[in-house]
């Protein structure tokens, strides 16, 4: 189709829908949509229908929201110069699961890595709020990066997780039908997944099979799609871990930095702007989430739009957890209109149940604030899965952002305009299963630009493997014993609901990315994640804390620099 | 190794007081506390009332605990401190506790277990509070360990949701250190504290009590800058159209409490619906052999007082425990009570003076509370003032009530002065 054929095409489609409010031009591989509206859902309706299915074609959203206060991305509240003047081979935007994973993989060579994450710890966004599945990939399109890269980065998930020391489990999903007619649609599906796309090894079990490995799901399902590979792992344990082992290898991992600007010369990215500093380097890596789309534009290489989705899941009690043992869902054979599979229920590597996503669009890109309707509305849906499902069971519950693009695919690889620039953009789910792979490639593809292994050498002291902190409780017996008697802390329990000790908070502060807050620990070794919520230990953490590193308790957070959990000292506080 | 009578878990009110009871009968004696210090969240109650019932005076927390603890040294008690008990298995008669300290992780053996767990706080989540998560959001108790005990203030301007005991004692507190307490607020309509603590607390300081008001969301990045109050209707959901907005850098929770009986689960102990604590006998001996629950893990307490006396009566009946067949007889009740404990009694113990705790449904400006047996009443009395949040005691001779093991004993109460 020729450029002005398809943008005739687009234009009478929004035009019959938006009147003369939206207008669309194509532009080599850019459809760019325009015009003003006044209502988020239209601007997303508009971009929408501008998707084509042309490789390559990206829709860009310039259309205005009238009458709204989009909010600008949070930073920091500091500035100092720790970065000034350096040049790093590699700098990578954005310390979620994607930079965190390319960073360990760049380490493999001979490279000067450093990683800038605005927040003031590792997956703080969307790595950080999500369910954490292991996705089989039986829901993908074939043809899709997505596609491509999710059955090899499962398959690399045993691996990944043994060399770094994070927990994963290959728990397997199920997703029931409640009735027979669908049986010989999910037959063809099922067939075209094993033999078209390659996820071997799904296949379909009766009711009655399903009934013996999860008793408790909704007993009016007739069959199931089953799906050995899909497994869960703690997300942001994984992206931490990463990092660390980015870290361990020589990789400069730089929290509560942000990048505010760039400068270009020639078409490549010459230096670039940070509240700590100007870095000058020789290759930009754009794993910015949600702000993808910004940096693009700062990287004058803007192709592509964000348009964020928020989803939010309940955790629930571990006394819950024998509900589910694995991933389950109910399928509905109503047409899906959200761009999810509609949550699920997960029993998770914690042993806790985590209940849902919904999809919900948003322009607010760092809006993670919860709403009852959210809950709500998974719970009902959830309770058709396994009907025990129950509000009573909730610990807690929290909300993260989608970074999708309107195609709802990964963008990766090279920038478009801008030579030393690559992207690794609208990574959503299964971002979190096919990170090993997209960061395997995209440390290739950063070495071949850099001059390829010609001229980058090997890092032949690379070390795959990190030691994490041992989760004591999970040790046998004589193995606690004698880790207590090498370091008594390890004895003193502070968190009583997840039975953490004091050893295990210290290690967490002497690790290779220390995040001294009560978040950071929390995140990094599990005090307060139970279900008493932190409100036992959570003084404690922040005892540990000030005594470890000499801060005032007054001075330690619970995240970032307005984190105040204590104003001072009783007596000495003026109110 | 060494085989105690009795083991209890927990060293607060509860715990102390099974283990000088239990002592004191000449059983063989070990307390394991998991904090550094004896006395439970006691430690940080530093207001007074305290002991009124048991010793006559206004003691403080701290004081109150202190006069357990000189028992419990006096007595010679073995305990270990800052100890946790990780699992418990039971082989024949035999309770195995593994308990993990700085030394390192320990087998203890015993004839019998005391639960004295006492209870945690709801947190915001579960009475589905939204919003972002900033700092400044504590549950009342962990707010008043911060202020009693690490000498730290958590509150500047702050509001208070939950007319419990442990958020009016803090209105109170903070605003005697230098903060203002802009209100506490509670979905039902009728405040959950004891009427002393309304008084003492928010009267006599002037803080204001909006009944039928929730907090349904909290605001602010790093800390919190403010909550969103909206109206409570009967059926305690949130008034939509009702919402406003106030600015404060702190929320308090005093919105309940939960037993602690995680421990008592993995023994496969049945816990009550009503009390969410196991179902006791009047020994307080919980449906599983030779485990006994006291205090704030079998139902929570208005004060410290009464857990006390649960702890002596389920030391006292460790102590003397011998394995065999039980004759229990269940006491039922209806839904004028809350909840009654206990709910069963062994019919083969002493029943001449058996103590029943209770907490009424509904407020009553009288009722009457009658038990029967078989359809016979063999106890009345009129109350003034029935209350959920008073726990009522009473004391009844059952040995002269003829009872069976096939007895139906039915408790409830009746509004007014109507005895029937």
């Amino acid at each position: 189709m020729t450029r002005k054929r398809l943008e005739g095409r687009l234009r009478k489609k929004l035009n019959r829908r938006f009147g003369e409010a939206v207008n669309v031009t194509v532009e080599g591989k850019i459809v760019r949509v325009s015009g003003t509206l006044s209502c988020w859902d239209d601007i997303i309706e508009a971009c929408s229908m501008c998707v084509t299915r042309i490789p390559g074609v990206h829709v860009v959203n310039d259309i205005i929201l009238e009458g709204a206060d989009i909010p600008r991305m949070r930073i920091p509240g500091f500035t100092d110069h720790a970065l000034e003047g350096r040049t790093p081979d590699v700098l990578i935007i954005g310390g979620g699961i994607s930079g965190s994973s390319i960073a360990r993989e760049l380490g493999r060579w001979k490279v000067d890595v450093l990683l800038a994450e605005k927040e003031a710890d590792l997956a703080l966004q969307a790595s950080g709020r999500n369910d954490g599945e292991v996705h089989p990939g039986v829901d993908l399109g074939r043809g899709t990066l997505k596609q491509r890269y999710v059955v090899r980065g499962n398959r690399m998930f045993d691996k990944v997780c043994k060399e770094l020391d994070v927990p994963f489990r290959r728990c397997g999903q199920y997703v029931g039908f409640t009735g027979k007619a669908a049986l010989p649609v999910v037959r063809l599906y099922v067939w075209h997944r094993k033999y078209i796309c390659g996820i071997k090894d799904t296949r379909i079990i009766s009711g009655r099979e399903l009934k013996k490995r999860e008793p408790k799901l909704n007993p009016r399902f007739q069959f199931a799609m089953y799906n050995p590979s899909a497994g869960c792992v703690c997300p942001y344990g994984l992206t931490i871990a990463y990092a660390e082992n980015a870290a361990e290898n020589g990789a400069q991992i730089s929290l509560n930095t942000a990048v505010l600007d760039m400068e270009l010369q020639n078409g490549r990215i010459k230096a670039v702007k940070t509240n700590r500093g100007t870095v000058y380097p020789k290759l930009v890596i754009n794993a910015a989430g949600v702000f993808a789309e910004d940096v693009a534009a700062m990287a004058q290489d803007r192709f592509y739009s964000i348009h964020p989705r928020r989803g939010t899941n309940s955790i629930l009690d571990k006394k819950a957890g024998s509900l589910v043992k694995s991933i389950s869902s109910i399928k509905t054979l109503a047409k899906n209109t959200s761009h999810t599979k509609g949550g699920g229920i997960l029993h998770t590597v914690h042993h806790n149940l985590l209940v849902g996503p919904d999809a919900v669009e948003t322009y607010e890109k760092e809006n993670f604030a919860t709403n009852q309707s959210s809950v709500d509305a998974v719970f009902k849906k959830q309770k058709q899965t396994a009907e025990e499902l129950s509000e009573k069971d909730i610990i807690t519950y929290f909300t993260g952002v989608r970074a999708a693009t309107f195609e709802e695919d990964f963008i990766i690889g090279r920038g478009r305009r801008t030579r030393n620039l690559i992207h690794c953009a609208g990574i959503q789910s299964p971002g979190l299963t096919t990170a090993p792979a997209v960061a395997e490639d995209v440390a290739k593809l950063a070495v071949h630009m850099l001059g390829g292994e010609g001229k980058i050498e090997r890092n032949t002291e690379f070390s795959p493997v990190r030691k994490g902190i041992p989760r004591v409780r999970e040790l046998p017996l004589k193995e606690r014993d004698r880790l207590i008697r090498e370091n008594p802390d390890y004895g003193i329990i502070v968190c009583r609901c997840e039975e953490i000790s004091k050893g295990e908070i210290i290690d967490a502060l002497k690790s290779p990315i220390p995040v001294p807050t009560v978040d950071g620990i929390k995140k990094r070794v599990r005090p307060g994640m139970g279900r008493c919520q932190g409100g036992f230990c959570m003084p404690l953490v922040t005892q540990i804390i000030s005594e470890y590193t000499g801060k005032a308790i007054e001075d330690v957070k619970k995240s970032g620099e307005d984190g105040v959990i204590s104003f001072g000292r009783t007596k000495e506080v003026q109110p | 190794m060494t085989v105690y009578d009795v083991l209890v878990i927990g060293g607060g009110p509860g715990g102390l007081a099974a283990a000088i009871a239990a002592k004191k009968e000449g059983a063989r004696v070990l307390l394991i506390e998991r904090e550094a210090r004896l006395g439970g969240v006691l430690k940080q109650c530093i207001h007074d009332g305290f002991g009124l019932l048991k010793f006559g005076e206004r003691l403080s927390g701290p004081e109150y605990a202190e006069r357990y603890e000189e028992e419990f040294h006096e007595l010679s008690i073995e305990y270990k401190l800052q100890t946790f008990v990780t699992s418990v298995r039971k082989t024949e008669d035999i309770f195995h506790v593994y308990a993990v300290n700085d030394k390192g992780i320990r087998e203890y053996q015993t004839k019998t277990m005391i639960l004295a767990t006492g209870c945690r706080e709801r947190t915001a989540k579960q009475v589905f509070i939204h919003g972002t998560r900033p700092a400044g959001v504590f549950t009342a108790g962990t707010a008043q360990y911060f202020v009693n005990i690490m000498g730290q203030m958590p509150a500047r301007r702050c509001v208070i949701l939950g007319s419990g005991d442990i958020g009016l004692i803090m209105a109170r507190r903070l605003t005697l250190e230098g903060a203002k307490v802009l209100g506490v607020y509670e979905a039902k309509p009728a405040p959950s504290g004891l009427a002393r603590n309304l008084v003492q607390c928010l009267e006599d300081y002037d803080i204001p009590l909006y009944l039928s008001h929730t907090v349904t969301r909290v605001f602010g990045a790093g800390r919190l800058t403010g909550v969103e109050i909206a109206g409570v209707e009967g059926n305690m959901k949130p008034v939509p159209g009702t919402e406003r907005q106030v600015e404060c850098d702190t929320l308090i929770l005093s919105v309940g409490l939960i037993p602690e009986n995680e421990m008592a689960e993995s023994l496969g102990v049945p816990l009550d619906p009503a009390t969410k604590g196991p179902f006791c006998d009047n020994q307080f001996m919980t449906e599983a052999e030779g485990v006994f629950s006291c205090g704030n893990s079998v139902h929570v307490h208005d004060l410290a007082d009464y857990v006390s006396e649960s702890g002596e009566t389920a030391g006292k009946a460790a102590a003397s425990y011998k394995k065999k067949k039980r004759n229990r007889i269940p006491i039922q009740t209806d839904a004028s009570l809350q909840y009654l404990v206990p709910q069963r009694l062994d019919a083969d113990s002493d029943l001449s003076s058996v103590i029943l705790y209770f907490r009424s449904r509904e407020i009553l400006e009288e009722g009457i509370l009658t038990v029967t047996v078989d359809g016979r009443t063999v106890f009345a009395k009129k109350y003034r003032n029935l209350k959920p949040p008073e726990m009522k005691r009473l004391k009844i001779d059952f040995e002269r009530a003829g009872l069976t093991g096939e007895s139906r004993i039915r408790v409830c109460i009746a509004k007014g002065g109507d005895t029937r």
